[in-house]
């Protein structure tokens, strides 16, 4: 069981996975760093993201990669009004109420993709998919090696945002301090919403990303909701860093756990260790003090 | 000579870098109001927290009666005795004066009734007889200060320590407020005070303890305070005392 | 003080319903909302009452479910026996989580993820141990018997629901006449104002946790023999936690008919949309999770609020069904 021969893939495969995962809760954290909230909907969003680049592929021929230039755009759009016109107005600015409001959310967007797509599960065939590169013992799909530059590539971009633009700044200003970046004439509710976008838009990469692996159904994104939240304790909330080698880790974590005790019970392995963060440690390796 | 109800011995906090209270001893007699006193960054919210147990000190003990208080949970504190009131005020604002102050009451009475009735009576002595149906979301500043002290002084405790409770007051509101203080010390309760406003101070204080850079530098009566080379200096900067003096001796 | 005629009224009330009709549509649409009000009263106790947002009360429900189902199957113990030992195997639940969660101070939406993830745990191994019949589920075998918990008539179990409701309204309401009841709400609006007044906290909101999932554990045993099959999908899965959330908060969070009121709206509007869309997957979760969004957005303080309100506004008001602090 412990020979290199299964262990290699696994964590290989794992680091691949895990950066996915690793966009998944950037997309997440950067929400809460900037709303202070957690965004029940993120699972529910991937689900459509993933939809949505099927029907590019099957629909309009588009190549999942390329289709990340015209769905992420397009996601960022809709997180923003979501967050600027449904989210923000309902929860009256009450942390609890975005709880709900974000849960009822992710009720409605997964339900609305089973009533129209139906729980039939549906993957996608590109002709390049299978094809490997060797590392000693593993093979590693083409494909996971894109996404893993891709996510490397999209957490540079998004800290150079953050770093550089004056939107970047605004959206740190509000992070930090509300109620002061407001009296200097930023308007929070926009910043709020650019933030829901960014982090929607992230959502919308990573499931392009994953199609040509994984499968599409209406429930493909809870797998990830979880594991998402679980990345973010870890690696504590609102950091970048955090989310990223969090999300490495957990994918090899998780690679290994299925390997030493089976598929289903692989995800136990991420919820046990998620509650012993939340226990532990709640504000995470790399995140300020709750 | 008053035996001393609370005394804080040798107390030191410091977080990270910051070294908030550096050995800040002093000991409060019973039944009279004390004032605790310092510039900003003295260190006093830092102590009255670690005296009303919402943080433990890294060393030094807090003795209450007699006994060691030290890292107390603030419940427990409370249970023997000792209520404190927020800078910032905490009201609990879903609920009316009456609830507000009827979790205090509960205390030491089990039953719903008679805790609500004895509300009716703390809100009374301290002038919020009149709004006693209101949702405590709805009162002014000052009448939220009073909610404070109405709801600490429900609890029956011997000792009260009060954080600050005229900050945010106009001048009117402090002074009608200042009475309700001395009220409150008539009766036999203990009274501790953190103020920056120096005319309470001066007008309630029998006991005065001045704090600076996390030490006890000055105590005594509120005059004699007031003289003190040192906390002039602590308030005005190095030098000033002697500044004031030869300014005194030229006009 | 708030009376308990109110209670006494409604409960007459429901219960005389069996004298004007015996269709089985009407009595399985009441005893499927009582079964929701009743795991939702308990979300409300914990929720609406102490503030504590819980995403996976489906732990308590599904644990007593088990229990009582393999205290049947494979043990031979008597049905209304399990009825006792599945509500206190919930109740422990409720306390485990409570004590560890509670004891690290975690608060807001920490609090409701951990609750989510202890759900997802219990479903997951509930999903492959050999004792709860991993993936095939529990058939609790037919025997129509009184003593065995079972009817032919669904009348019998209208009435066991109908007490078992009306005793959780009962204790709701004796809860906000106590001192507990009143140490909750302080916990709720600010716990360390609370704690400066002798509030040990984390006692209240365990007794809180405990009570609440005593509530929805009955609520488990109840489905267990209503229904008489339960899977890891069904006893620990995302409906049941999101029903007992939904129906308090549509009802109104923090009132003692809130989660009533909330299940037999949720139950219509469920059963409307089966009408109108046949059974198409999915749309009577769509509605729900827009009901969820429109109520925080447009009514927070739900069905009962809205009564309230309208009370005010007209003239002569006397009390209403919720009675307001006195």
């Amino acid at each position: 069981m412990l020979s290199p021969v299964i262990l290699l893939p696994a964590i290989l495969n794992g680091l691949m996975t895990g950066a996915i995962y690793a966009l998944v809760a950037l997309g997440l954290t950067l929400i809460y760093g900037v709303l202070h909230i957690i965004n029940f909907a993120h699972g529910a969003l991937l689900t459509a993201a993933m939809f949505a680049a099927f029907f590019a592929y099957t629909l309009l021929g588009l190549d999942p990669y390329l289709a990340v230039f015209l769905l992420a755009p397009l996601f960022f759009v809709a997180g923003y009004a979501l967050q600027r016109f449904v989210i923000g107005p309902a929860a009256h600015g009450e942390d609890r109420n975005f709880l709900l409001v974000t849960l009822g959310l992710a009720i409605v967007i997964e339900n609305a993709l089973l009533y129209f797509f139906r729980a039939d599960t549906r993957t996608i065939n590109l002709p390049y998919a299978f094809n490997v590169v060797e590392f000693g013992p593993a093979f590693i799909a083409v494909p996971r090696i894109v996404a893993l530059g891709a996510v490397i590539a999209l957490a540079l971009a998004l800290w150079a945002i953050m770093q550089w633009t004056d939107t970047g700044k605004a959206i740190r200003a509000v992070a930090k301090e509300k109620l002061g970046a407001e009296l200097c004439g930023i308007n929070v509710a926009h910043v709020f919403a650019i933030a829901f976008g960014l982090g929607t838009a992230c959502v919308a990469v990573a499931a392009c990303l994953l199609i040509p692996t994984y499968y599409v159904n209406p429930t493909a994104g809870d797998a990830f909701v979880l594991i998402a939240f679980t990345i973010v304790v870890l690696g504590g909330m609102g950091s970048v860093a955090g989310a990223l080698i969090g999300g490495l880790c957990v994918g090899v974590i998780e690679s290994l756990s299925s390997v030493f005790l089976g598929e289903s019970l692989g995800q136990i392995g991420i919820f046990a260790l998620f509650i012993v963060m939340l226990l532990v440690r709640p504000s995470g390796l790399f995140g300020a003090r709750a | 000579m008053a035996e001393a109800l609370l005394k804080v011995d040798n107390i030191s906090k410091r977080f990270g870098g910051l070294l908030a209270v550096n050995g800040a001893s002093f000991s409060v007699a019973v039944g009279c109001i004390s004032a605790l006193i310092g510039p900003n960054g003295a260190g006093k919210t830092t102590l009255f927290s670690i005296i009303a147990g919402f943080l433990s000190p890294d060393n030094g003990r807090v003795f209450y009666n007699g006994a060691d208080i030290t890292g107390e949970p603030p419940h427990r504190l409370a249970r023997r005795g000792i209520a404190r009131t927020f800078q910032i005020v905490q009201p609990f604002a879903g609920l009316t004066v009456r609830e507000n102050i009827a979790i205090g009451a509960h205390l030491s009475r089990r039953g719903r009734g008679e805790a609500l009735g004895a509300a009716g009576e703390v809100a009374r002595s301290v002038g919020l007889g009149a709004q006693l149906e209101a949702p405590a979301a709805t009162l002014t500043v000052a009448g939220r200060k009073r909610l404070e002290l109405a709801r600490a002084l429900a609890i029956m405790p011997r000792l009260l320590l009060l954080d600050e409770v005229l900050a945010g007051l106009n001048p009117s509101e402090i002074r009608d407020m200042i009475p309700v203080i001395r009220g409150i010390a008539d009766n036999g309760m203990t009274v501790l005070m953190t103020e920056h406003v120096m005319q309470a101070v001066m007008s309630l204080a029998k006991q005065v303890f001045v704090l600076a850079e996390g030490r006890v530098i000055a105590q005594g009566t509120p005059q004699q305070v007031a003289a003190d080379q040192r906390v002039i200096e602590a308030y005005l900067g190095h030098g000033a005392a002697r500044r004031m003096a030869v300014g005194a001796g030229h006009g | 003080m708030k009376t308990y005629l109110p209670i006494i009224v409604v409960v007459a009330l429901l219960a005389a319903v069996p004298l004007f009709t015996t269709s089985n549509v009407v009595l399985n649409f009441l005893v499927t909302a009582l079964l929701i009000a009743l795991a939702g009263q308990g979300w409300n106790l914990l929720g609406g009452y102490g503030g504590q947002y819980s995403f996976g009360h489906a732990a308590f429900f599904g644990t007593a479910a088990y229990a009582t189902a393999i205290l049947q199957v494979r043990y031979g113990v008597n049905a209304w026996l399990g009825l006792f030992i599945g509500t206190a195997a919930g109740a422990l639940v409720g306390a485990a989580i409570g004590a560890l969660t509670f004891r690290s101070g975690l608060r807001g939406s920490y609090f409701s993820l951990v609750t989510l993830a202890f759900a997802e745990v219990l479903r997951i191994v509930a999903s492959v141990a050999p004792i709860t019949g991993a993936g095939v589920g529990m058939l609790i075998p037919l025997d129509l018997h009184a003593q065995a918990f079972q009817f032919q008539s669904r009348v019998p179990f209208y009435f066991i629901a109908l007490a078992l409701v009306a005793l959780s309204l009962l204790v709701v309401r004796a809860i906000e006449n106590s001192r507990f009841g009143a140490y909750l709400a302080a916990v709720r609006e600010n716990e360390d104002a609370a704690s400066a007044l002798g509030v040990d906290a984390f006692s209240v909101k365990l007794c809180a946790i405990t009570i609440s999932a005593a509530i929805t554990a009955t609520a488990g045993c109840f489905y267990a023999q209503y229904f008489l099959f339960i899977d890891a999908g069904i006893a620990y899965g995302p409906w049941i936690s999101i029903d007992a959330l939904l129906a308090p908060i549509v009802g109104g969070a923090g009132t003692v008919f809130g989660p009533l009121l909330g299940a037999l709206a949720i139950k219509t509007l469920g059963e409307t949309t089966k009408l109108v869309a046949a059974d198409a997957p999915g749309l009577d979760l769509v509605i729900y999770g827009l009901l969820l969004v429109g109520v925080i957005g447009l009514a927070p303080r739900g069905i009962a609020g809205l009564l309230r309100t309208i009370s005010r506004l007209r003239p002569s008001s006397g009390t209403t069904l919720e009675d307001s602090h006195g």
